[in-house]
């Protein structure tokens, strides 16, 4: 098998590792680590995630009824997008796919209420201190705290985008986080008018503020520093859901897979054949798996998901704010292809007003107060749900027996098809700004600048209050400890204490 | 109410009893809350889960079947049998798997209510991760053996509402365990029908009837309040 450049070393056993370790997740753990040569140059860069949750397993021999509401607790950032993955799956097992209007005009408000939420989250809490204050500058400033002594209005505009969203995800799940709302078959709720109302007399100036993020990213984008101009710039296909018209589409279609040069390869794709487009690769050194495109196999088969996926590859944005926003977006860029991992930022606030805009629309759709809620028919023993989820493609597979016990369960969540993309990206960054560089804080950050803008779930628990701790040993060959530095909790860079067993960051 | 009427005493306040009243039903007849697990109106008392232990005249006994006494005085609410409550609850959370986040009965259950009521804010004691298999053989009921806390309600209301005697309890100890009277030992041999009372009597996730799921919305399940309404 062939394998890509600094994946894989010539000789693991002679060059210095270091490891940054942990990463911290939301839900989990994750590592880098960087071989270096005599000369200081990296000879492999690799991101590991080290945590098993096992998920598709303790699905397995539950009632399928119960688990839109057990996937949830995947994620506390995104619970509603795999409630509603597993929705569309199981609707199908439930004979209750399609639902009703009422309920999918529901699902469709509780979705993009959380795509609202999530890019608010993501760009204002995680990545913007970066983006405001530089990737080195001091930790005490780097986070939210700092952004809101610093840049009070856009620190506010964060909290309330953000709030907005998950009243969106309330009113139409029960909670703002781990609601029941939808049911195999449909919702077990419509709107309550009042609530609606209360939320469209926020709009004027919800609309307002995602319209000055959008202008917000775009200019931290374009003023970013020189030096940053094609950080983690890695040209990748990208994969989305699409309206069968080409919209932007963010709870049902079907899948557009583009080329890094912007051809379309693959357009109109059925999403319940999506195993027919992608497979999944294992490697002995990650928990995550590998998804790949079958026709180019597992080599060459990477792909990106996500904003910056999604916004190029949809033909057109079905909200017109947003759409004007994305259209300066691809002439800012002259028409090409941008892979530039930060401009994810820019995209994801662009998404963010389509989400608003969305919301608006849909919060004036009187369906969304009544009408029936739930659809029957003849149970099946299998369903697939897709959907785009704030971070980008996220699949539910199931079979349910006969007893109506999951029997298998097939999860493909965004961060696993960015994973080889994330890759990618740390190497970019290993390559360009730590080759041969004394370890500081600072450039530490860097790299997990490139992770952050796929995935927040490793900011979340790592940045936003400048919390991160992380452990980067320098070893010789036979594995003696050269230089260890530790970084609290509290921001500390502190020497001398135990490295890591060697063993551990295989 | 006049003067004359027979009462006992609960927690200082004054109840009226009737012939025939136990301690539990009179106070639930006047509003009064005496915590319960096993107790239902519609089948015999069996005082099986405890958690109604009060001091009658300074005896430990449960309310469910202990004859209320004119004149009598009752506590409930004492630091003591408070913290056996709790107790008590927290070893029913830990002999089972109660995931009340991923469970449907979530906002109907009596343990879920009653273990927020005493407070219960961790599990106290080790956690025992029992493996019990889920038996989904009935077309129409599911039975979550990891949930049961052997309160005997699907019992009773089998044998006393339904006349079938499909539930009863078997073993000993830690090692007791609901029986199904089946041929297989399963509830989809059994004579039970998801129509029976048995199948809705249960005050936990044990016993459901099929494909219900999270039907009801959140804020109006049994034990919602102002503040899980959503």
């Amino acid at each position: 098998m062939n394998t890509r450049p600094l994946e894989t070393a010539d000789n693991p056993a002679g060059p210095r590792r270091i490891a940054i370790d942990p990463l911290s997740r939301v839900e989990g753990h994750g590592k880098v680590t960087l071989l270096l040569d005599d000369d200081n140059r990296v000879r492999q860069a690799r991101l590991h995630i080290v945590e098993f949750r096992g998920f598709e397993k303790f699905i397995e021999g539950r009632p399928y009824w119960e688990v839109p509401v057990m996937v949830q607790r995947l994620c506390g950032i995104c619970p509603v997008s795999h409630h509603l993955a597993a929705s569309k799956a199981l609707d199908r097992v439930a004979g209750g796919w399609p639902v009703p209007p009422a309920a999918e005009r529901i699902r469709r408000l509780m979705h993009y209420g959380q795509i609202v939420q999530s890019h608010a989250l993501h760009f204002f809490h995680l990545a913007s201190p970066d983006l405001l204050f530089g990737f080195d500058a001091g930790i005490d400033q780097r986070n939210i705290v700092g952004v809101t002594a610093a840049f009070p209005d856009a620190a506010r505009q964060g909290v309330m985008l953000r709030k907005f969203g998950q009243e969106v995800i309330r009113i139409t799940s029960g909670k703002r986080i781990h609601g029941t709302g939808s049911i195999p078959g449909g919702m077990n709720r419509a709107v309550d008018p009042a609530e609606r109302d209360a939320l469209r007399a926020e709009l004027p100036q919800v609309l307002a503020w995602a319209q000055d993020a959008v202008t917000l990213a775009r200019r931290l984008h374009e003023n970013l520093p020189a030096r940053y101009a094609d950080f983690a710039d890695t040209p990748a296909a990208m994969m989305s859901l699409v309206g069968r018209d080409g919209a932007m589409e963010l709870y049902d279609g079907v899948l557009r897979l583009r080329e890094a040069d912007g051809r379309i390869a693959v357009d109109g794709f059925d999403d319940q054949r999506y195993r027919e487009l992608i497979a999944e690769a294992v490697r002995p050194w990650t928990y995550m798996k590998f998804p790949y495109r079958r026709d180019l196999g597992v080599d060459d088969g990477w792909y990106r998901v996500g904003p910056l996926a999604r916004v190029q590859n949809c033909d057109f944005i079905p909200t017109p704010r947003a759409e004007e926003a994305r259209q300066a977006f691809v002439a800012a860029h002259g028409g090409r292809p941008v892979h530039a991992v930060l401009a994810t930022h820019w995209a994801r606030m662009i998404e963010l007003l389509h989400g608003v805009e969305t919301v608006a629309a849909l919060l004036d759709d009187a369906l969304i107060t009544g009408g029936p809620l739930q659809a029957e028919g003849p149970r099946q023993c299998s369903g697939i749900g897709i959907i785009e989820a704030p971070r980008g493609t996220l699949i539910h597979e199931y079979e349910v027996g006969g007893d109506d016990l999951v029997t298998r369960c097939n999860l493909i969540v965004s961060t696993t098809h960015n994973n080889q993309a994330m890759n990618e990206a740390v190497r970019a960054v290993a390559l360009r700004y730590l080759d041969g560089e004394t370890i500081t804080e600072g450039l530490l950050n860097h790299i997990e600048v490139a992770i952050r803008a796929y995935d927040p779930c490793l900011s979340c628990a790592t940045h936003a209050l400048g919390q991160m701790p992380l452990a980067v040993s320098l070893r010789a060959a036979d594995g003696r400890v050269l230089d260890h530095v530790l970084r609290s909790s509290t921001g500390e860079l502190l020497r001398e204490r135990p490295a890591h067993d060697a063993g551990a960051a295989q | 109410m006049s003067t004359g009427d027979p009462t006992f005493e609960l927690d200082g306040q004054r109840v009226p009893l009737q012939p025939g009243d136990t301690i539990l039903a009179a106070a639930a007849r006047a509003g009064l809350d005496i915590p319960y697990l096993c107790w239902s109106a519609e089948v015999s008392a069996s005082a099986s889960c405890r958690v109604c232990t009060v001091l009658a005249d300074g005896r430990p006994v449960a309310a469910c079947v202990t004859p209320a006494v004119a004149g009598q005085k009752v506590e409930c609410r004492t630091p003591s049998l408070d913290t056996q409550r709790l107790r008590l609850l927290q070893m029913l959370f830990v002999e089972g798997n109660h995931f009340c986040p991923g469970c449907e009965k979530s906002g109907n259950c009596l343990l879920q209510v009653q273990a927020e009521r005493a407070g219960m804010t961790d599990l106290n004691f080790e956690v025992l991760n029992p493996e019990r298999p889920v038996d989904a053989s009935h077309p129409d009921v599911l039975f979550e053996p990891n949930r049961c806390i052997l309160c005997q309600l699907c019992v009773r209301a089998s044998d006393e509402i339904d006349g079938k005697r499909v539930f009863a309890i078997g073993g000993h100890g830690i090692a007791t365990r609901l029986l199904i009277d089946s041929p297989s030992g399963r509830l989809g041999d059994s004579a039970l029908s998801v129509g029976d009372r048995a199948a809705h009597i249960c005050p936990v996730g044990a016993l459901l009837p099929k494909r219900v799921g999270f039907a009801v919305p959140i804020g109006q399940r049994r034990f919602d309040t102002e503040d899980t309404r959503g």
